[in-house]
């Protein structure tokens, strides 16, 4: 396998909350190789929203280290991308500035940004509403917005929160397909946060999946599904006898508690 | 009939209705004039009054010293919210008083700003400034501190500034607060500078009133209190006109706004 990328060690974050500390990450360990697909997957408030805003820099771990590329990371670094659960965009500005955004506070160039912009508008499929607002567009569509701007400033590695949750059913399953368009298409490491086990096993090339809280890592298993992954996929029984390998390790992780 | 000509024919089939039962009642009331002045009389004080030129003076004058005070006032507001939404410690150091001064009915202080600031429009442009700065400061503050934080997170996340994050991500959050506190201060502005007339002044429409009312001329004084709707009305309405304009992407506050002014 390829260079590792993204390494998490003992990773441990402990908040101070109105009745004490409550542990949000233990011991959680996970690597990333360049160019890989990797789903976190665990059940809710397990703290996979808190390993990716550590992985973004905005928080400081409690113990243990995560590195990028070999570097600690100590705060939001301009080769980390990120996709969030709502697709956050300002309403105010057009679908091109939002894609813009980064480019802005970066401080990168702007022409160039403009033309990487309209590409990845193109690779989202969202030519055409370059100059529309995010009022009018739909919630997929919005998401796309989203996952150009994470890309726009061409990431090493692209973090995404659970970034389909919030879409009807249909759309995150047209959605799950266009993603795996992008990503074959752009070659990113991705470090993919969801609580759905098929959104998972669709995506991944490696699953990562973490226990309730405090979370750490229970389990690693390889994906090898071939690519590109259809919607027929999807009815194939290897895919299926994974689904229910994680389902029933959730089912017992329930009963645990 | 279409929904739009309604919307313009209906209300004035009731401002019809209204003069017509103004008119009966003085006839059948027999109401003197002096308490209640007839419509015609009120037309034609306000046509000697805007043709003969007699109230353009006081017009202009209580306009001057609102649109001046209502300016600064919001301007000082808008700016010191930014500073006190951004800044604990500008907030721990003023907080509690700001909070006295808001309880403080504004009004009260008229005479002593009449002390300090004179009989001309300085000091009345000092009491609209005064009226007009707690709804804007406190809309401002609120506005700003409600910005998602996940916004807040992805302009971290991609290394903005504090300053970048203010102006591209906070204040325009916040425009529809803002636009409400715009909104509010306009009408408490005008009150502002009619209370200052009233207290001390020798020109208004403030002044007009009080002046009006020893001579019990009821036609100058309603004259006068229609060119004060006049000034109000017109002045809330370029603001919601500017609102929706600049704040295009917020329908829930425009409407919210009208809420609160009508």
């Amino acid at each position: 396998m390829s260079e590792i990328l993204l390494q998490v060690q003992g990773l441990g974050v402990t908040y101070a909350s109105a009745r004490g500390k409550v542990k949000a990450l233990e011991g959680l360990d996970a690597r990333l190789h360049r160019g890989e697909f990797l789903a976190v997957l665990g059940p809710s408030g397990c703290g996979k929203s808190t390993l990716l805003k550590l992985v973004a820099g905005l928080l400081r771990p409690s113990a243990g280290r995560v590195t990028l590329a070999g570097e600690p990371i100590n705060g939001p670094r301009p080769d980390v991308g990120i996709v969030f659960q709502q697709p956050t965009l300002l309403p105010w500005q057009s679908t091109l500035n939002n894609v813009l955004l980064p480019i802005r506070t970066l401080r990168r160039d702007l022409a160039q940004g403009r033309r990487r912009a309209l590409e990845l508008l193109q690779l989202v499929g969202l030519e055409t509403f370059a100059n529309h607002y995010p009022g009018e567009l739909s919630g997929g569509m919005q998401q796309r917005v989203g996952i150009a701007r994470g890309l726009v400033h061409d990431p090493a590695l692209l973090l995404m929160d659970e970034p389909f949750a919030a879409l009807d059913a249909m759309t995150r399953e047209h959605m799950m397909l266009e993603l795996q368009r992008i990503w074959m298409a752009t070659c990113k490491s991705i470090v993919f946060i969801t609580h759905s086990i098929p959104e998972a096993v669709f995506l991944a090339d490696r699953i990562v999946v973490l226990s309730a809280r405090p979370g750490r890592t229970i389990r690693e298993l390889s994906i090898d599904l071939p690519r590109p992954r259809t919607v027929a996929t999807m009815g194939e029984p290897r895919f299926n006898s994974i689904c229910n390998e994680l389902r029933s390790l959730f089912t017992e992780l329930v009963h645990f508690n | 009939m279409s929904e739009h000509a309604k919307a313009v024919f209906y209300p004035i089939i009731t401002l019809i209705a209204l003069l017509a039962l103004w008119v009966v009642a003085i006839r059948v009331f027999k109401v003197p004039n002096f308490v209640v002045p007839t419509p015609e009389a009120v037309v034609s004080s306000l046509r000697r009054g805007y043709i003969d030129g007699l109230f353009w003076k006081h017009f202009l004058f209580t306009l001057q010293s609102t649109v001046f005070g209502y300016a600064l006032g919001c301007s000082l507001a808008f700016l010191l919210g930014c500073a006190f939404a951004e800044s604990k410690t500008i907030e721990r150091l003023f907080y509690p008083y700001v909070v006295a001064l808001q309880s403080m009915p504004k009004v009260a202080l008229a005479p002593l700003i009449i002390v300090w600031f004179g009989f001309e429009m300085t000091s009345k442009v000092v009491m609209v400034v005064l009226v007009c700065f707690f709804p804007m400061f406190i809309n401002t503050v609120v506005g700003l501190r409600q910005t998602n934080p996940a916004l807040l997170d992805l302009m971290h996340a991609f290394s903005a500034s504090r300053w970048e994050i203010l102006l591209r991500i906070k204040i325009p959050s916040a425009a529809g607060h803002i636009f409400a506190g715009l909104q509010i201060a306009v009408v408490l502005g005008l009150i502002g500078a009619v209370v200052a007339e009233f207290v001390s002044s020798t020109r208004g429409l403030g002044y007009l009133i009080n002046a009006a009312a020893v001579n019990l001329e009821t036609d100058v004084m309603f004259a006068a209190l229609i060119s004060l709707s006049v000034l109000g009305i017109s002045g809330s309405f370029v603001i919601r006109m500017l609102h929706g304009r600049i704040v295009f992407w917020d329908k829930g506050t425009a409407t919210r706004t009208e809420d609160v002014a009508e």
